[in-house]
């Protein structure tokens, strides 16, 4: 039976008061294992982003409860839950947000850096996991020198260095041409996800879906349907 | 936190363009708060520069005296009573007054007239051509040389000169410490002599010289001329007072403050608003290493050290750049009226402290807003 990684019960989540309350998330409950890799598909505005933010601590729920790896995170103090995510949880952002003042170690060696690393071992790691994503050679290059594949795989090595037991991928193609997207997914499905991993990918690119092992369906806040898939 | 200080480091001047334009915000801002005070702090410098070569422990004046430049004569009684005050040394009179030479071309120049007492010759200038004691010989003066100096057609020994009518020989070439404030030359000559070729109201004493035993008899002498209806400072004092005329009576330390406060301002606004941008343009990835993992405390440690680094360069650099201008106006000017001190080191200081602090603030308030959520949604 493979354990649970991240257990959500009830988790709503609305904004705004009044005529302009909008609901995100209704009374959503979700369960993902290690070993996983579970795409959060649906319509734009279904509130895929918003699920990802409450599952991953960065969004507080109106009520319900986040539970990864056995701790309610939402029961911990900011700084509490700022080191949990640090220590657990590797993003990859739609955007990337690469620092482009900071060469492409600088940039992955972020994590460990935050962590209190000694900055050159920091930036020895970063190579390591460049190398990883196939980016070797172009440590000392600036984010901006490197294609959007590339940039993507930089976001993924810097989400990786501190090899957090949860990725959140969001929207990880939507900057990326098809067959990058493809290759990005196929990389990271086939190099990242192990058993002592989670990933969660929020998507609507039905292209990479071959990748995932679970595909849940949101719509209007709600979780409507499940496909469990053989990747 | 050094790994967080250095990746701070980076953000901030890797963006060279930013970094240079936060520089040179403050660096200008710095250089004109600097350069304001030390010009003034030179001017009020000069302005005692009698005081200060004179080197007396202690000046009896007339109360309304508030410079050394604005004498009133004293009645010679006044002379007499502070010798016997306790816990004086010694006492001597002294004069300082304007006079009007004629040069050899027929052309007048106005002069300060130092008399120094016949018999101690108390304060006397350092010769570096000539003997002292030739100040005794007859129609003798003695003329320093300083920045004021070719004013006099550069006189030598043996030079005559026209003082009032009367005829003047100079005897000797002196050296001071510091110029005077006016842009006039200065002569040495005996008090005699002194009140002798310039026209003087009845009473002719301009100070009385006070050495005391002690340091400690200082303030027993203070209140036995005030007694008198005098008043009795020490050489500090002294030019305290005549700072605080130059400052508050005259509008000059209302113009200083008032270039003090734009320089402020102008540094304050450039930098703030470059540094406002410089976290505008960083926001995202701000609210990308919260979602990352970062304490706001951490972001607040980056954001004071980016703005904290930035000042202290700019801070050096403001004060290396005024420190070598007034060097190479002083290899020009000599006598150039600005000097840096510690009050003018600490007062730019603590205004790029200020600078700092709002310029930081703006960007930690804005930091602190962002919610890593916003990252997520883009």
């Amino acid at each position: 039976m493979p354990t649970l990684a991240i257990q959500a019960k009830g988790l709503t989540k609305w904004f705004g008061e009044g005529s302009a309350k909008t609901t995100a998330l209704r009374d959503v409950h979700l369960d993902t294992s290690f070993g996983e890799m579970v795409y959060i598909v649906g319509p734009s505005g279904s509130g895929k982003t918003t699920l990802l933010s409450v599952l991953s601590g960065i969004l507080k729920p109106n009520s319900g409860s986040v539970s990864v790896e056995g701790v309610d995170i939402w029961n911990l103090t900011a700084d509490q839950l700022a080191d949990f995510r640090l220590h657990k949880i590797g993003f990859v952002f739609q955007d990337f947000h690469l620092f482009p003042r900071l060469n492409t170690a600088e940039n992955v060696a972020i994590p460990l850096i935050l962590r209190k690393n000694d900055w050159d071992e920091s930036i020895h790691e970063a190579s390591k996991y460049l190398e990883i994503v196939g980016l070797k050679g172009r440590e000392h290059l600036p984010p901006v020198k490197l294609s959007g594949g590339e940039q993507q795989r930089v976001a993924i090595a810097r989400a990786m260095i501190g090899q957090p037991d949860i990725l959140i991928m969001d929207e990880p193609t939507a900057s990326l041409d098809g067959d990058t997207g493809q290759s990005i997914l196929k990389f990271v499905h086939d190099k990242i996800l192990n058993s002592n991993r989670c990933i969660v990918v929020v998507t609507h690119d039905n292209r990479i879906y071959e990748f995932a092992t679970r595909i849940l369906n949101m719509e209007d806040g709600r979780l409507t349907g499940t496909e469990e898939r053989a990747a | 936190m050094k790994g967080i200080l250095k990746l701070a480091y980076k953000l901030l001047v890797n963006d060279r363009a930013k970094f240079t334009a936060l520089l040179v915000g403050i660096t200008f801002a710095v250089f004109l708060m600097m350069f304001v005070t030390s010009m003034f702090m030179g001017v009020l410098n000069h302005s005692s520069s009698t005081v200060i070569n004179i080197g007396a422990s202690i000046w009896v004046m007339d109360p309304a005296v508030q410079t050394i430049a604005n004498t009133i004569g004293m009645p010679d009684y006044v002379l007499d009573a502070v010798r016997s005050m306790r816990g004086v040394k010694y006492a001597v009179p002294f004069y300082s007054g304007g006079a009007l030479v004629k040069l050899p071309d027929g052309t007048y120049q106005a002069v300060t007239v130092i008399g120094l007492d016949d018999t101690s010759l108390f304060g006397r200038p350092e010769l570096i051509q000539g003997k002292i004691e030739d100040i005794y010989g007859e129609n003798a003066f003695i003329v320093v040389r300083d920045a004021e100096f070719s004013k006099l057609e550069n006189p030598h020994i043996g030079s005559e000169l026209e003082l009032n009518d009367h005829r003047g020989v100079i005897v000797g070439i002196a050296s001071v410490s510091t110029s005077g404030l006016f842009g006039i030359p200065t002569l040495y000559t005996t008090y005699e002599r002194a009140i002798q070729y310039i026209p003087n109201p009845r009473y002719t004493i301009s100070y009385v010289l006070v050495e005391p035993k002690s340091p400690a008899d200082t303030q027993q002498i203070k209140q036995q001329v005030a007694a008198l209806g005098y008043l009795a400072l020490t050489k500090d004092e002294f030019m305290r007072r005549a700072a605080k005329f130059y400052t508050y009576q005259t509008g000059m330390g209302t113009n200083i403050l008032i270039m003090t406060v734009i320089s402020f301002i102008v540094g304050l606004s450039i930098s703030a608003q470059t540094f406002y941008t410089f976290i505008l343009e960083n926001l995202e990835r701000f609210g990308a290493l919260k979602a990352i993992g970062t304490r706001s405390l951490e972001l607040v440690g980056m954001i004071l050290f980016q703005a904290a680094f930035t000042a202290l360069t700019g801070y050096g650099l403001g004060v290396g750049l005024c420190t070598v201008l007034i060097f190479l106006a002083r290899q020009r000017l000599p006598s150039y009226a600005a000097m840096l001190t510690y009050t003018n080191l600490l007062l730019a200081f603590v205004m790029v402290l200020i600078i700092t602090a709002i310029s930081s603030y703006v960007g930690i308030r804005r930091v602190l807003q962002i919610e890593p959520f916003d990252i997520f949604r883009g």
